[in-house]
Parts: structure tokens; C-alpha cells; sequence
């Protein structure tokens, strides 16, 4: 068995699980703004009043019968992607990528008739993917279809960014790889590949899998190093305006780069993991006191994203 | 942001730990609730023999008995004496037992039991008035003897103590003078020292007391002296003038005049047996604590069902703190929160090889079966319902099965909760769909584990007491469970997860 001492963690500024809890999501994370993070829906009005983009709302389904109009409006797309409003983890969502004749082309491939997805949709309005059970929302939005310069790393799914959000200063992020372990899905605990970003620059640091450092992605066997993300200072400072959107002090913010619109908000995550930290090999902690000892924070998006990218990568 | 000050919060849980140990060490000081099971405390029992001849007329015997003996405590009184009327009476300074029958003939023989806890801290309530002094007429020649005995010994005194001191110094055989042998006779010596102290203003009484040897039997009582100093009285052994009470000495009569009085009887007898026993201080505790100010605390005032429910219930605090520390300190995953602290209670009934076979039995099946049902694509309640119903099935199959079989273990399975057991599979159920195979097992073993941990700790003889008896140290349990919710160093499990950290370092 190997160990790690808790003095080296110290020194490395190691956030961990219970301080994490008590010192930073109860301390800074506003109890009731939690529904607005765990409700895809109300995550997505809320950051729409802060410029924030996420994909194009394209229907709501709240009731059993406005299901029968999901048929109507399906018709002349290409592709779109169905999800639960409370899901987590990625559960009940599926991607549509394209038509053949009447059927719809899923993700994987495998081609479905309408009829399938309207049930999909009476299971999610049943909450059948909501972990307490209760009833649900379904919301149909626009594909996102990953600028290729990202997507060519991860192996089915969509590519996205972890951004570490503490008061409105992006303080880590991570990029996420899909994989085969984790099933076409960007949590690290389920085996996708995550790697860090130099917040400076945009530029991948390291990488890991499985809480193990790696240099290649497991299945496209492209190296990970010297991996660029565009538009760098943009995304921070959409990051950061969730802040203002949502009023958590301590969140992640998921998202994606879209070939077409730019970067786009996924999710928002009040109780980020903590394995962003081993992609960064760095620790959370001296950053987030960084920013707890500004005596005068900064009032903009673009100013808090500048002070990040300027102080934090050293960090 | 700024965070109010957890200094407030320490001190409250500090006080939480504080009371629930003092007040358990005061109990323990107080009422003898002992700390360990099975503690023993010596006890005596004696037992007090009253013979008589019965002459055809009704009969009223009156015996003294011991109250507020110096250095002891009486925890028990009983008397057995078929066909008489009996009672203790309480008159003017003395308790009495009194045998009552109509028609006696014949030798008699009546019993009085009772049981001495030694408390080296058990002291008589000094009287509420000083006695007073009973001034004899004397005689002469005795007048003068007595006079000028009395004069001398006050001479070389200060203190009713020294005084009487020097008074049976100067009446003892070797030091005597013509003044003393024209007095001091052998029946009358310590009526005779009683009645010169009272003279000299000095109120003096005789008392009896009673060796205390294991295994003795016709036993008579000693006679002492006892002299009032103005605050208390004080006892002296009447040759010696030795001050004090033996430690093994039980003051039998103190106070009254006779010890027996037998009415309408003749050539009556007082003898004594005396036994060393020993019980356990528990139950010690507990007759004492009838009617004590600090009783309230205790459980066994409540009917005996209630007492076997606490018992249990009370144990529960610990299973919580057990799984707290676990799950915060050392960071093993349960698969729910709690779950591993019910079927610990679940164990403590079943004991543990058996009540593991019959867990891991339900669940496996119950896994097996809700495999079938989560390709029904059931809503959620009504899953959980219908697994409920099917973990009512397993465990009645296991136990009609298991008793076919001949093992009354199967039928043990009924003690866990049928409920708790339908979540754990759901949860099982879907962490295996969600993170597969592995994680189930983590979390699985890592819920017996704490299970089994909080079982040990739980059905160890000594927690079950302590919990029970001590119930205030549950304030400590609860201020450690809320010490260790701010608990934000690194878990134990953390140390291994971000080991590969050590590169960066």
C-alpha cells in the first residue's frame, strides 16, 4: 500500500472531502440556490440574464400531453439532445445526431422510431431518472456538436471543461475526456480522462485516469500535453458571471466548446469533485485562500477572470 | 465572507463531554452505580435469634434494632416469625421490632434478618437537642468517693473526652484507690461510670455493639460507653478508653435503655449469627437509589419491557458514533448513511456469523430479483414495495427452509428490518447499473465492515452497562459526534487517494 503523509498534502494545499463541506459548500453555497443548479431548466433561464450561452432551448415538455407535440417540432432537425431537467450523473439523456428517413440515429449509432423517444420522455416526465423519484421535466435542446480540435481527444461524447468557480474567481479547471471505461460519460470517478489546465494560458498540464497519471488517452492513443484550449479568457469569464447568475460561492461550472457558437454552459455543480486537483497536480487550497484574503474583490466578471488568469497559475 | 467565531461551539461541546462525565462520576459517587459489570461489594448479614418460653399469655416482645449504625448502611430488614403479628416501631430515639401473639406456650424462637453495607461515611445525625443529665443521689460513704474520684479526674482534664478518659484510668484494677474498690464491683462498672459521668455533667449512655466475623453463630453484644461532647456522641470502649469505633464493630443498640423486653415470657435469650455476603454492586446500587433525589436518571424506575427497549435504544448513540468516525475520520463508503448502524442492532439479536449468513443471503437474493425488476422499468415506489414484499418472502422462505433444515438460525433473519433490508438492495441495485460491480462490492463491504465494528462495540458487555446505567454519557457521545462534524483534516482513505500526488510535492 502506498501513502501519501497528510503533511505533504498540507503542503500541497490539498483540498480534501471534509473541509471541502464545511469549509467551503456550507460556509459560501446558499442552501436555496441549490434548485437552480440541480434544475437544468432553471440553471439555464437564470445564466440566460447574464449573457451566459447555453445550447438553444428547443422544447420543454412539462406535461403527458405536450408530448404529442415533440413529433411536430422533431421534424425538421438533424440532431438534438433530450434531458432530464433533474438528472444527475448523465442519467436519461439522449443524443440524436441525425435522421434516416423516419428514424432518428442515436448517439452509439443505433437508430430508434419516434415512438421510442416519446416513451423516453413519459419515463423521464415520471422521474424515472430524478434520484428521489419525484416528477420531472424533459427539455430538448440543440445538439452540441464539439469544435474538432477537442473532439478528436475523447472517444464518443462530447468533451467539456471543469471550471472551479470559488466567489466569482475561476481558481481550476480541468478538461474531460470521455472514454470507454466511462461509457461515453465525463465524470472522472466513471473512468473518463481528466486533464489539467494552466488557468494562464489554456494550455494542458497533466493527466489522469482513474486518479493515475497518464500521458495518452486510453483509447484514440493521441498524447495529451500540449493540448490548447481557444478562446481561453472568454470561457473564464463566462465562468465566472455564473457567480452572479446563481449567487454559489463554490461551484463547478461545466462547459463545452461548440464548432458553431462558441463556448456554451452544460451544467452547474454546487458539490464539485475533488480530482480536478490531481489533473492539476496542485492543490485547491492556496488559491481559494488567495481569494479569501482579497480585501477588495473585484466587481466584474472580466476582472475577476483577468485577476485568475494573472495570480492563480503560479498558485 | 465572514465566518462567526466557532469558539461559542467548542465550548458548548466541551461542556456537552464535561457534564455527561461529571455527572456520571457523581452518580458513580454517589448512588455506588458501579463502573464495571460484575463488581462485587461485601455485605453482612446478620441475624438476630430471640428465645424465650411462652407461660399461656399473650406476648409482646420488643426488640431493638440498629439505626443509623455508625459506618454502615442497612439495606435490607426482614423478620421470620410464623404466627406472630409483627411491626418495627419508631419511639423517641429508638427503632423497635415488636412480635405480638396471642396465645404462646412453650419454647420460643423468633428471627430478626438484617443486611449492613459498610460506608466508612455513614455518621449518625447528631440529636436535635443536647441531652440531658441524669444527677444521682448517692449515698454516703459512696458521696464522697464519688466526689472526690470525680475531682481528681477533672484535675487532670480539659474535655468531656480526656475528662472520662482519666475516669476509667483511675477506676481500672491497677490503678486503683480505696475510693474506687469501695465503689467499682465487676456487674456494676459501666452502669457505675455511666451514672458518674451524668454526674459530673457529662451526658453518658451505654451502648452494644456487635463484632462482625464471617461464619459466627450465638454471637452476644459488647457493651461500649458513649459520652456526649456538646456536638456528638461519641463512642469508648469502657476499659480501654480507647475512642472510636472498630472498623468490623456494628453499634447494635444505641440510645434506648434494653435491648429485649419479652412481655408475658420467660428466660429469654439474644444471640447472634453473622454472614459475609457479597452482591453485585449493581444491584447494590439500585435498592439504594429507591427514593434518592439522583434515582431520576435511573432506568430501572420504568417497567421491565421499556427497560429491555431502552437497553437497546441507548445502545444506538454508540453504533452513530461508530459510523461517523468512519465515514469522517477514516472515509470508508457505506452504502446509506445509517444502514450499517441498524443492522449492527440487527446483529446484537441475531449474533454475528449467523445474522451475517442470513444478511448476505436476503440481499443476494433479493439482488438477484430486483435484477428482474429493473427491467420492468417500474416507478420507483412501486419498486421499492414490491422488493419489500419480495424480502418478506426470502426471509420467511429462509426461515420455513432453515427450520426444515433443522437450523433454528434461519429463523433469526426476521430480526433485521424488512424495510431498511428492500432500500439496501435498491441502493445496491442501482449503484451496480450506474458504477457496476466493483463499486457495489466497495460499498457492500465497507457497510459490513462499519456494521460489524459498530456490532462489537455495541454488544461488549461493558458498553451495554455503561450506556444503561450512565445514561448522561450520552451527552459525551453526542458532543463528540458534533466535535467530529467539524472535523476538516483529511480522512484516512484520502491519504491513499491522492498519492500520486506525491510527485508534485
Amino acid at each position: 500500500m502506498d501513502w501519501i503523509s497528510p503533511r505533504a498534502l498540507n503542503r500541497l494545499g490539498m483540498l480534501n472531502m471534509n473541509r471541502r463541506n464545511v469549509d467551503y459548500i456550507a460556509r459560501y453555497n446558499e442552501r436555496s440556490s441549490y434548485p437552480l443548479v440541480d434544475n437544468k431548466l432553471k440553471t439555464k433561464l437564470a445564466v440566460a440574464e447574464y449573457d451566459v450561452k447555453t445550447p438553444k432551448l428547443l422544447q420543454v415538455v412539462k406535461q403527458q400531453h405536450e408530448i404529442s407535440r415533440f413529433r411536430e417540432m422533431a421534424e425538421g432537425l438533424a440532431g438534438f439532445a433530450i434531458k432530464p431537467a433533474k438528472g444527475s450523473g448523465g442519467k436519461g439523456i439522449t443524443v440524436i445526431t441525425g435522421r434516416d428517413g423516419d428514424s432518428f440515429v442515436k448517439a452509439s449509432g443505433a437508430r430508434v422510431g419516434a415512438s421510442v423517444l416519446e416513451r423516453h420522455l413519459t419515463n423521464i416526465l415520471a422521474g424515472l431518472y430524478s434520484l428521489a423519484g419525484t416528477p420531472d421535466v424533459a427539455i430538448v435542446e440543440d445538439l452540441v456538436e464539439s469544435a474538432p480540435s477537442l473532439a478528436r481527444y475523447s472517444h464518443q461524447g462530447v468533451p467539456d471543461i471543469r471550471i472551479i468557480v470559488f466567489q466569482g474567481y475561476p481558481v481550476m479547471a480541468m478538461l474531460r475526456l470521455a472514454t470507454t471505461d466511462s461509457d461515453g460519460k465525463a465524470n472522472l470517478h466513471q473512468g473518463a480522462v481528466g486533464v489539467g489546465l494552466d488557468l494562464g494560458t489554456g494550455k494542458s498540464l497533466n493527466a489522469v485516469q482513474f486518479n493515475r497519471p497518464i500521458t495518452l488517452h486510453p483509447d484514440t492513443g493521441l498524447p495529451l500535453e500540449n493540448i490548447q484550449i481557444e478562446a481561453w479568457d472568454e470561457m473564464l469569464e463566462m465562468a465566472s458571471r455564473c457567480f452572479e447568475a446563481t449567487g454559489l460561492g463554490y461551484m463547478g461550472v461545466d462547459l463545452v466548446v461548440d464548432a458553431q457558437h462558441g463556448p456554451q454552459l452544460l451544467e452547474l455543480n454546487a458539490r464539485p469533485g475533488l480530482a480536478i486537483q490531481m489533473a492539476n497536480g496542485r492543490g485547491l487550497l492556496p488559491r481559494l485562500r488567495a481569494v479569501e484574503r482579497l480585501k477588495r474583490p473585484h466587481f466584474t466578471p472580466k476582472e475577476r477572470a483577468n485577476y485568475a488568469m494573472k495570480n492563480f497559475a503560479s498558485l | 465572507m465572514n465566518s462567526p467565531s466557532r469558539l461559542p461551539f467548542y465550548i458548548a461541546v466541551f461542556l456537552l463531554i464535561a457534564a455527561g462525565i461529571s455527572l456520571a462520576i457523581w452518580r458513580h459517587a454517589e448512588l455506588g452505580i458501579p463502573w464495571l459489570t460484575g463488581e462485587q461489594h461485601p455485605v453482612w448479614m446478620v441475624e438476630a435469634r430471640v428465645d424465650f418460653n411462652g407461660s399461656n399469655q399473650p406476648i409482646v416482645a420488643s426488640l431493638n434494632v440498629p439505626e443509623h449504625p455508625p459506618g454502615f448502611r442497612i439495606l435490607t430488614e426482614q423478620a421470620a416469625s410464623p404466627g406472630y403479628g409483627f411491626s418495627i416501631i419508631d419511639k423517641a430515639g429508638s427503632r423497635r421490632a415488636e412480635w405480638t401473639k396471642r396465645e404462646v406456650a412453650g419454647p420460643q424462637t423468633l428471627y430478626f434478618k438484617a443486611q449492613f453495607i459498610p460506608d466508612p461515611g455513614a455518621e449518625q445525625t447528631p440529636p436535635a437537642q443536647p441531652p440531658k443529665t441524669r444527677r444521682l443521689f448517692w449515698e454516703e460513704p459512696q458521696a464522697t468517693a464519688v466526689r472526690e474520684i470525680l475531682a481528681q479526674a477533672e484535675a487532670r482534664s480539659s474535655t468531656p473526652e480526656s475528662m472520662t478518659r482519666e475516669l476509667i484510668r483511675l477506676m481500672q484494677p491497677d490503678t486503683r484507690v480505696q475510693n474506687t474498690t469501695l465503689l467499682v464491683s465487676e456487674e456494676n462498672y459501666l452502669q457505675l461510670l455511666v451514672n458518674m459521668l451524668n454526674h459530673s455533667g457529662i451526658p453518658a449512655r451505654t451502648a452494644d455493639g456487635l463484632k462482625l466475623e464471617d461464619a459466627r453463630r450465638r454471637q452476644q453484644l459488647t457493651p461500649f460507653l458513649q459520652i456526649y461532647n456538646g456536638e456528638k456522641w461519641l463512642t469508648l470502649n469502657p476499659k480501654t478508653a480507647a475512642q472510636g469505633i472498630p472498623e468490623d464493630l456494628l453499634l447494635w443498640r444505641q440510645g434506648s435503655e434494653s435491648l429485649l423486653d419479652v412481655v408475658g415470657g420467660d428466660n429469654s435469650e439474644i444471640s447472634f449469627s453473622i454472614l459475609r455476603q457479597t452482591i453485585p454492586a449493581l444491584q447494590l446500587s439500585a435498592m439504594q437509589s429507591d427514593g434518592n433525589g439522583l434515582g431520576f436518571l435511573s432506568f430501572y424506575e420504568l417497567p421491565i419491557e421499556e427497560q429491555s427497549m431502552f437497553r437497546m435504544l441507548l445502545l444506538l448513540p454508540l453504533g452513530a458514533l461508530v459510523v461517523a468516525f468512519m465515514r469522517i475520520v477514516i472515509g470508508i463508503r457505506t452504502s446509506g448513511t445509517f444502514m450499517p448502524v441498524l443492522i449492527a442492532v440487527a446483529f446484537v439479536q441475531t449474533t454475528l456469523v449467523p445474522g451475517l449468513v442470513a444478511f448476505l443471503s436476503v440481499v443476494a437474493i433479493g439482488l438477484a430479483m430486483r435484477g428482474y425488476l429493473s427491467s420492468l422499468n417500474l416507478l420507483l415506489v412501486s419498486r421499492i414495495s414490491a422488493l419489500i414484499i419480495l424480502v418478506i418472502f426470502i426471509t420467511a422462505g429462509l426461515s420455513i427452509f432453515g427450520y426444515q433444515m433443522g437450523f433454528n438460525t434461519g429463523m433469526t433473519v426476521t430480526f433485521f428490518p424488512m424495510v431498511i433490508i428492500a432500500w439496501t438492495i435498491e441502493r445496491m441495485s442501482i449503484l451496480w447499473e450506474e458504477e457496476g460491480g466493483q463499486e457495489v462490492l466497495v460499498q457492500g463491504s465497507g457497510s459490513l465492515f462499519v456494521a460489524i465494528c459498530a456490532y462489537l462495540l455495541m454488544s461488549a458487555p461493558l458498553a451495554g452497562h455503561l450506556t444503561f446505567n450512565f445514561p448522561e454519557l450520552h451527552f459525551s457521545i453526542l458532543g463528540l459526534i458534533l466535535l467530529m462534524g467539524q472535523y476538516t483534516g483529511y480522512k484516512l482513505s484520502e491519504l491513499r487517494r491522492f498519492t500520486p500526488m506525491k510527485v508534485y510535492d
